[in-house]
């Protein structure tokens, strides 16, 4: 686990203190604690099943933690919902909405659920979702991307100053997906917390300001993803020959270290194209050059040296230990 | 905080959209007509065969019934309704009252006492029985929950709305049946007197507190005790899609409870703790004919409490569960 710097960041909006839930004898959700701040975008990441959807209902107020306190503005959520849930908008799982209204009844009837909406209000998230060419059509004859902005759109009603997204992504196309991500940017931008949760490691690699990493009920990490990342050294890829010789000259650095096989975490995609007799270390990147030179000089050929930035992926297969993503 | 008519506007906007309300009306509309020809059908012959003397065939009748009392092969239990039964006709006769002079409010409160126990009730389930259920269903329960208002709120505001379109649903039957009829019978018959009254105990009727009213009145008590078990119907049904995830499984097993009810009022005189049930206890205008009720010792203060109880007990279950639940999925 690792520490948080708690001082000179904005206030949090949510916090989240040592959860668990039980569900029969087993412990579905066990101890969760984090917090979410305002004007970040917090990822939320673990693979499917590890207890993302059964957090983020707790955080809405569908289901009640069986131990702990979850806190939005101030109000816990649980014994004060009609408090805290005014500063939160949320979509959980998918943007279900009712299909017979029309996309403005659906609003309209969201907007009689919470305190200070009305028709201008209504009006500007249609706008800021983009959807005001069909709001008066039935939502059954809406894209799912649509939908998905209609959920939004929602979610924005209220003015929250936290916004929850559950697997946002799903189903939409790369364009929708690119959009969606300088959406979000823009709401943390004028200072709302961003809620996000993902299986999809370059998602929140590429979208969060702040992540924690969820596996089997339990928060494994938390911290800045730059943070979390440059705690892993980059994976340096080289492909020689022959190879038997150059491992006697890597391995002789004290600043480089050979991995066997069966320890490299990386994406079947990366090592696909490397030859049998590559080599990945793990080493500083400013010694590549004065390697290069040492195995030129020993007359080992260097078909070609890659360097793999490391990502959440490798940090995340390390902390669980080779558990599977999907 | 949000107070509850914009709730309350919400359900309503939601059961008109869904077009629940006008499947009802359709139903009605259709359905209604088939029985005002049958009944037109019936009427048509006996005037043929009778030559319009009503008497003639309440005579006809009377003859009929006790002639098949002393048949061996009809169950007790079925001579006990046929002596009542002569009685009460016999009753009639005396006092020179036509029990089916034809018209359009006869036609409506024959009607109403032919579908307390099983037709009403299902058009009450057509309403109630995916209030909640139907939310789940779809998932949309989600984002009803996660707004910043109480669930007994939202589940109050569902009931509210529910007991109105009862209300308009039992209002639109007796309305439906007495326009669609009347085109046929005529739009009279609100003065023709009725009987209410008859206490039955065992297989004779005392006629001591037998009096006439007019058939408007009779019809409104008609309505409002069939409002009555509508509200019931409506609770316990709301109360299943509270319990129950998916709307099918919440309709079938309000239908299961309903058609129970009727198969056991047929045979369950001998189980008399059945009496306790709220099936069988559906049929409250049967009470005002002087029908003989489907179990020994039920009245209709003792209906109507039985109903009560199981009303009552069903909103409590509905509110304790929808307040406490978690929403897993």
């Amino acid at each position: 686990m690792l520490l948080e710097q708690s001082s000179g960041y904005p206030p949090a909006v949510l916090t989240v203190d040592g959860v668990r839930k039980r569900i029969g004898r087993k412990w579905i959700i066990d101890n969760v604690t984090f917090d979410v701040r305002a004007g970040e975008i917090f990822g939320f990441l673990g693979p499917n099943g590890a207890g993302k959807t059964t957090t983020i209902r707790m955080l809405v107020d569908l289901i009640r933690p069986t131990e702990g306190t979850i806190t939005v503005c101030g109000y816990n959520v649980n014994k004060n919902p009609e408090q805290a849930l005014q500063y939160v908008g949320s979509i959980v799982e998918n943007p279900e909405v009712y299909t017979y209204l029309t996309g403005w009844e659906n609003l309209q009837h969201f907007a009689r659920m919470q305190p200070g909406v009305d028709k201008a209000r209504i009006a500007e998230v249609v706008e800021i979702v983009r959807l005001d060419q069909r709001i008066h059509d039935k939502v059954s004859t809406y894209s799912l991307g649509m939908r998905q902005r209609l959920g939004i759109a929602q979610a924005l009603l209220g003015r929250p100053r936290l916004l929850i997204l559950d697997e946002p992504t799903n189903g939409l196309d790369p364009k929708g997906i690119k959009e969606l991500r300088e959406f979000v940017r823009k709401l943390a931008g004028e200072g709302m917390a961003v809620f996000v949760s993902s299986h999809l490691l370059s998602e929140i690699q590429l979208l969060c300001d702040r992540v924690a990493i969820i596996s089997k009920g339990k928060v494994l990490a938390v911290g800045g993803v730059h943070e979390l990342v440059s705690r892993n050294s980059p994976y340096v890829l080289w492909e020689l020959a022959p190879s038997s010789q150059a491992k006697v000259l890597l391995g002789a650095h004290p600043g480089i270290r050979i991995l066997a096989p069966d320890e490299v975490t990386l994406d079947d995609a990366v090592t696909a194209g490397m030859g049998e007799d590559s080599l990945v270390t793990v080493m500083d990147e400013a010694l590549i050059p004065e390697m290069v030179s040492l195995m030129v000089a020993a007359g080992v050929t260097v078909r070609a040296v890659h360097k793999i930035n490391p990502t959440l992926e490798q940090l995340f297969l390390k902390l669980t230990e080779g558990e599977t993503i999907d | 905080m949000i107070n509850l008519l914009p709730l309350v506007r919400n359900e309503c906007l939601k059961i008109i959209k869904k077009k629940r309300f006008y499947v009802i009306l359709l139903i009605l509309v259709v359905l209604v007509p088939m029985f005002t020809y049958a009944q037109m059908r019936i009427s048509e012959r006996s005037r043929e065969k009778f030559n319009s003397d009503w008497r003639l065939e309440i005579q006809q009748q009377i003859t009929d019934n006790q002639n098949s009392l002393s048949s061996d092969r009809i169950p007790e239990e079925w001579k006990t309704y046929r002596r009542i039964f002569v009685q009460q006709l016999q009753y009639y006769l005396d006092h020179n009252v036509n029990p089916n002079e034809p018209s359009g409010v006869t036609f409506t409160r024959e009607f109403l006492d032919n579908s307390v126990n099983l037709f009403i009730p299902l058009l009450i389930m057509a309403v109630a029985s995916d209030l909640v259920s139907g939310e789940r269903t779809t998932g949309t329960i989600k984002m009803l929950l996660t707004r910043p208002v109480r669930r007994w709120k939202v589940l109050l505001s569902k009931l509210v709305a529910l007991l109105m379109f009862v209300s308009l649903i039992v209002l639109s039957v007796v309305v439906i049946c007495y326009l669609i009829s009347g085109l046929v019978f005529g739009y009279t018959g609100f003065n023709v007197p009725v009987f209410t009254g008859f206490q039955i105990n065992g297989d004779t009727v005392d006629m001591s507190g037998v009096h006439a009213v007019p058939q408007w009145k009779y019809l409104l008590m008609q309505a409002g005790l069939i409002w009555f078990v509508s509200v019931v119907v409506a609770l316990l049904a709301f109360m299943v899609s509270v319990l129950v995830r998916s709307t099918a499984a919440s309709i079938v097993v309000m239908m299961a409870a309903l058609i129970a009810g009727t198969i056991l009022s047929n045979m369950a005189s001998a189980w008399t703790s059945a009496k306790y049930l709220f099936m069988v206890n559906l049929g409250l205008t049967g009470y005002l004919a002087g029908t003989p009720a489907p179990i020994e010792g039920m009245t209709l203060p003792f209906s109507m409490a039985v109903l009560a109880i199981w009303g009552l007990v069903s909103i409590i279950i509905s509110f304790a569960v929808f307040t406490k639940r978690d929403i897993l999925n």
